[in-house]
């Protein structure tokens, strides 16, 4: 979703958000994220505003949707640092900094160490690099639907490399165990965590 | 404290009601918010320290943990830690990995290589030009090669000449900063100050030159 993205001819705008904007944000992280309200108003203080920041022209990586939709991100910023980012009015996604600083946000998978690489080159992950013995899906009890945001972890590693958007279920992950089972919409090193301040 | 009240207890009254009037009960305390995790950042490539073997500046990273981190190094890097990042990599794929890691980082710095010799190689132009008769503007033209926020030095001359000062494009359609008044060699002494958003320009890549009105019919 970042990739050849520039703040600086990408950006089309920044606007404060109306309070009333801002209050329906805060309802729907607590509903989608794994988080309580203290913990909210540590990352976002009320008395904090919360600026939109439109991107235009965006390299798309994500595949979501269909090429005419690569404009419609928004990124949320507190105090000019990236919180959060949105596809259209899909899921809100946290920027893996702050998921770095509460990795339960999302739920979490986890991709084996040969996938690395190409996930940190901004390659969606197929099943095979989840459901091998270095991977991690979500047990049955815990399946996780198409079109969930997820936390990509890695194979040895403590911190999160990527975020995703779920295009099986986990369930179905493990008995295709082909093809793509998680859309990668941002990792490390991608022109979203280049942008520290903005 | 309530659980600790024996209910033999209930029968003296007068103990009851004492204890909360000397200890009022403390209320359940608010619930607190999750301590965020702490991550430790590579200064040379900004990732977690954990993926700078996946990174295009290993060399750089490691020297940098080494000095920074030794312990954090240690774990990473011994014979032991190498070991034990393999995890059910096999040892073929491993060496795929690093022959590859080798291969970007050498190519990433040949780039960085490239595009320091072009920019040292760059020019800033100072140009005094004679718009009327004494009157004068200053185009400063370059900047963007040494990463100078232009319209942020535009600002910074605009206060520090008090004088209107603009980011415009020139004919050729690039950027360039036009100023108000001879400030020609002002604004050379700022480089070579390396006043603010002017810093990292190389004074020795600064020429100023002078751009004479044409007379008419000339
Ligand atoms: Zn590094």
């Amino acid at each position: 979703m970042f990739k050849k993205f520039s703040p600086s001819t990408d950006v089309s705008g920044q606007t404060i958000l109306k309070s009333s904007v801002q209050r329906s944000i805060r309802s729907s992280l607590l509903a989608q994220f794994n988080i309580d309200a203290e913990t909210l108003e540590q990352i976002w203080p009320k008395k904090e505003p919360l600026t939109l920041v439109k991107c235009q022209e965006l390299g798309l990586h994500l595949t979501l949707v269909d090429e005419h939709s690569r404009e419609h991100i928004s990124i949320y910023a507190l105090q000019g640092e990236p919180l959060l980012f949105q596809h259209f009015d899909g899921p809100f996604y946290p920027t893996l900094r702050l998921l770095h600083k509460y990795p339960d946000i999302l739920p979490m998978v986890k991709v084996d160490r040969g996938a690395i690489r190409f996930l940190l080159a901004g390659a969606h992950m197929m099943c095979p690099g989840m459901t091998s013995a270095g991977g991690y899906l979500p047990p049955p009890e815990q399946e996780l639907k198409a079109g969930t945001p997820v936390t990509i972890h890695a194979e040895g590693k403590t911190h999160a490399a990527a975020i995703g958007l779920t295009k099986l279920s986990t369930e179905q992950m493990r008995k295709v165990n082909k093809g793509i089972g998680v859309e990668v919409v941002s990792y490390l090193g991608d022109d979203l965590w280049s942008v520290q301040k903005i | 404290m309530s659980s600790t009240v024996d209910p033999s207890n209930t029968v003296v009254p007068d103990v009851e009601t004492a204890v909360p009037s000397d200890t009022p009960p403390t209320p359940p305390p608010p619930p607190q918010p999750k301590q965020p995790v702490e991550v430790l950042y590579c200064a040379v490539c900004t990732l977690p320290t954990e993926y700078c073997e996946f990174g295009s500046s290993l060399t750089r990273c490691k020297e940098w943990l080494q000095k920074s981190h030794p312990d954090l190094y240690e774990q990473y890097y011994s014979e032991e830690g190498l070991q034990a990042k393999l995890g059910t990599l096999s040892l073929e794929a491993q060496s795929k990995l690093e022959k590859d890691v080798a291969k970007k980082e050498a190519k990433a710095e040949a780039k960085a290589d490239a595009a320091h010799k072009k920019k040292m190689e760059s020019q800033v132009t100072i140009k005094r030009i004679e718009r009327n008769k004494r009157k004068f503007v200053t185009s400063v033209h370059g900047l963007e090669a040494f990463n100078v926020d232009l319209k942020k030095a535009a600002k910074l001359f605009a206060q520090k000449f008090a004088t209107g000062s603009s980011v415009t494009k020139n004919p050729q359609g690039q950027d360039e900063i036009i100023v108000q008044g001879d400030v020609s060699e002002e604004i050379l002494d700022m480089i070579s100050d390396e006043v603010g958003v002017l810093k990292g320009v190389p004074e020795d890549n600064v020429q100023l030159v002078e751009e004479k009105k044409k007379k008419g019919g000339d």
